[in-house]
């Protein structure tokens, strides 16, 4: 641990998780502002329990579960996420300058998510909101399987930047079992490739607003054209019913 | 009094996460050593709990390259002499030692050892004339439910399967695995759920120069494991993932399957994806699933399944266990997490995430093609590693 020019520096090779992440919370106790991880490989849970604004910069590949439970920081990652990125997150944002895995935003309750590529299967299952708590996850690339299945609340946008011309969105059962929040797909989806809990609506000037809001971001963050990305036609994606499964076990 | 302290003699207390896997193939042959397949899956030493690890290698025994190596596992000690008058009798003894071992502190291993054999035309009863291979299997299930205390946990062709009760490290330590060399290896860590830990029981399976390091259920394994026994493989080593390697040499050797449609018998299209298939497709798809309904690997799996020549990953059709697949030249990398494959190749050509039932396949001598829909690698240079 050393500090160079105001910011803390980790150097997380052979680190093991607890450690790693004891020394995280002890710097965010110190007051430390700007903290940067240097060689991580897989060390899990970067960034869970700290609780105020502070800028991380992680170079290498963080652990699955990064920024689980966080509240309130902001992890940058100059490299991919694994699986269950921002997992049941409370607060503060997410940027990967990559891809991540599986699961993304896995019952996420709060908090700004963005990935600058592509997701793997199940991104934002069970991603919820309660009142003010409103998560949000923009996804540039295109995702796999079971997009938003079971999500309860929040906004999943996907971009599709990374399809070549003329490519599509693969993903089927997008949102199954969804009963809440909205997703906003950038590009058209096949009805087959929706689940049954979902449906397409068309876009109200509120869905452009709030569009525009996240699209801005994504852009200032990765360096692309918000005009051009918001050029192209997007789906929206609501849940049919507040309780796809309500019939099911009532009895 | 402390029942742990009886009950829990491997330290068994952590009651969390999954089996770790890694593979790294060079599909233009050239022979490394096992160390950075250790640094691999000891980078995911959190996602097994110390109840079992193993490794397996193809090119290992070059001197003996033309012989079946028989990797023989004995829990009755007493049973050696016996197993190896049964493998005189049946096969041609060309060379045989113990698995050479370090010192250790793990508890109880078993004495491990090795036969190299050839097959004699004429020792080949006449139901089995012919088929070499046919045989071998035979002989493997009929020792190994012989009830002897001895398995034979590994049997291919210049193909090295190490195993046992421990960490990824320890194990690797244990058989000083960076001191063997072979083009393609596989490893795991094991997290058991439903079954022992003990060393029979640790991944790889290996059946010929098969063999299968498994994440995840069989909850299948039921089923299958009837079907194979009416095939003539039996289930000895009280683990789900047994079944895979029985099922990999039934539908890739015995039935000459390719490997998509072996991973169609194993990880199925959902119905409603075959509605949607052309003519031809759906009636290959249905016929699979009629013909080999018993093959179906329910629940949730990712494997990663070895021959000489091939490595393929597979996970279930819905994607419930994870894989990353990677390349770099002639480099095929397979692996639970991303991470460490970073760690041993920080700059790769491509990375992804497979999706569910569509086998990654890496051949000898053929290039690696990046999967459609594979996203190019963030160099290491742009993560600003230290070198």
């Amino acid at each position: 641990m050393e500090i160079v020019n105001q910011r803390l520096q980790i150097d997380a090779s052979g680190l093991h998780y607890k450690e790693l992440n004891t020394q995280l919370r002890e710097a965010v106790k110190a007051g430390m502002g700007r903290i940067e991880l240097r060689n991580v490989f897989g060390q899990r849970y970067i960034g869970t329990d700290l609780h105020r604004a502070v800028e991380i910069n992680i170079y290498g590949t963080p652990g699955n579960d990064l920024a689980s439970f966080m509240d309130g920081p902001r992890i940058v990652v100059h490299g991919n996420a694994q699986d269950g990125c921002g997992n049941t997150m409370n607060g503060g944002e997410v940027i990967v300058h990559g891809r991540a895995g599986d699961a993304t935003g896995h019952a996420m309750r709060g908090g700004k998510i963005f990935i600058r590529d592509d997701v793997g299967y199940r991104v934002a299952i069970h991603m919820k909101e309660y009142e003010e708590m409103r998560p949000y996850i923009v996804i540039g690339g295109t995702a796999q399987h079971f997009l938003g299945e079971y999500m309860a609340g929040g906004v999943l946008v996907v971009l599709g930047l990374t399809l070549r011309p003329g490519e599509r969105h693969t993903a089927n059962f997008i949102g199954t079992g969804m009963h809440g929040g909205v997703m906003y797909i950038r590009g058209e989806l096949e009805d087959y490739q929706l689940g049954k809990e979902v449906g397409s609506v068309p876009m109200e000037d509120a869905d452009h607003a709030l569009l525009q809001e996240l699209v801005e971001e994504y852009a200032a963050h990765f360096d692309r054209d918000t005009n051009e990305i918001l050029g192209q036609s997007f789906t929206k994606l609501i849940p049919l019913s507040s309780r796809p499964y309500g019939r099911l076990y009532a009895y | 009094m402390n029942i742990t302290s009886l009950e829990n003699r491997y330290g068994d207390d952590k009651v969390y996460d999954a089996c770790g896997l890694f593979g790294i193939m060079d599909v233009g042959g050239e022979r490394f050593s096992g160390r950075d397949l250790v640094t691999g899956i000891t980078n995911m030493e959190e996602r097994g709990n110390g109840l079992g690890a193993g490794f397996a290698v193809y090119g290992c025994y070059p001197e003996y390259a033309e012989c079946y190596a028989f990797h023989v596992m004995f829990t009755e000690p007493d049973s050696r002499s016996q197993v190896e008058a049964f493998l005189k009798d049946n096969f041609v003894l060309v060379h045989d030692e113990q698995v050479p071992h370090r010192p250790s502190e793990l508890p109880n291993p078993p004495l491990i050892w090795r036969y190299f054999l050839r097959v004699d035309e004429k020792r080949i009863p006449e139901d089995l004339k012919g088929d070499e291979q046919e045989y071998v299997v035979d002989r493997v299930m009929t020792l190994n439910t012989s009830g002897v205390g001895a398995y034979i946990y590994g049997s291919g062709k210049d193909t090295g399967v190490f195993k046992g009760v421990g960490l990824p490290g320890q194990i690797a330590e244990y058989f000083g695995i960076e001191d063997y060399e072979g083009y393609l290896w596989t490893a795991h860590a094991r997290f058991p759920t439903n079954t022992p830990g003990w060393w029979g029981g640790a991944h790889p399976f290996a059946l010929l120069d098969w063999t299968v390091v498994h994440n995840g259920e069989v909850s299948s394994y039921g089923a299958n494991r009837r079907y194979l026994e009416m095939q003539g493989y039996h289930c000895t080593m009280q683990t789900d993932t047994e079944v895979m390697a029985y099922a990999a040499d039934l539908l890739m050797r015995r039935h000459g399957l390719p490997v998509s449609v072996a991973a169609s018998v194993m990880a199925p299209p959902l119905w409603t994806e075959i509605a949607r298939m052309s003519p031809e497709d759906q009636a290959l798809a249905r016929t699979l699933r009629q013909v080999y309904g018993s093959l179906l690997v329910n629940g949730p799996f990712t494997v990663i399944v070895a021959r000489q020549g091939e490595m393929i990953g597979l996970t279930d059709r819905i994607r419930l266990r994870p894989l990353t697949a990677a390349a770099r030249g002639d480099r095929l990398y397979l692996s639970s997490e991303e991470a460490p494959i970073r760690l041993v190749s920080p700059d790769l050509d491509w990375v992804w995430t497979p999706v569910g039932g569509q086998p990654i396949v890496g051949r000898l001598g053929e290039s690696i093609e990046p999967p459609s829909g594979a996203t190019l690698s963030v160099a290491n240079s742009a993560y600003g590693c230290a070198a």
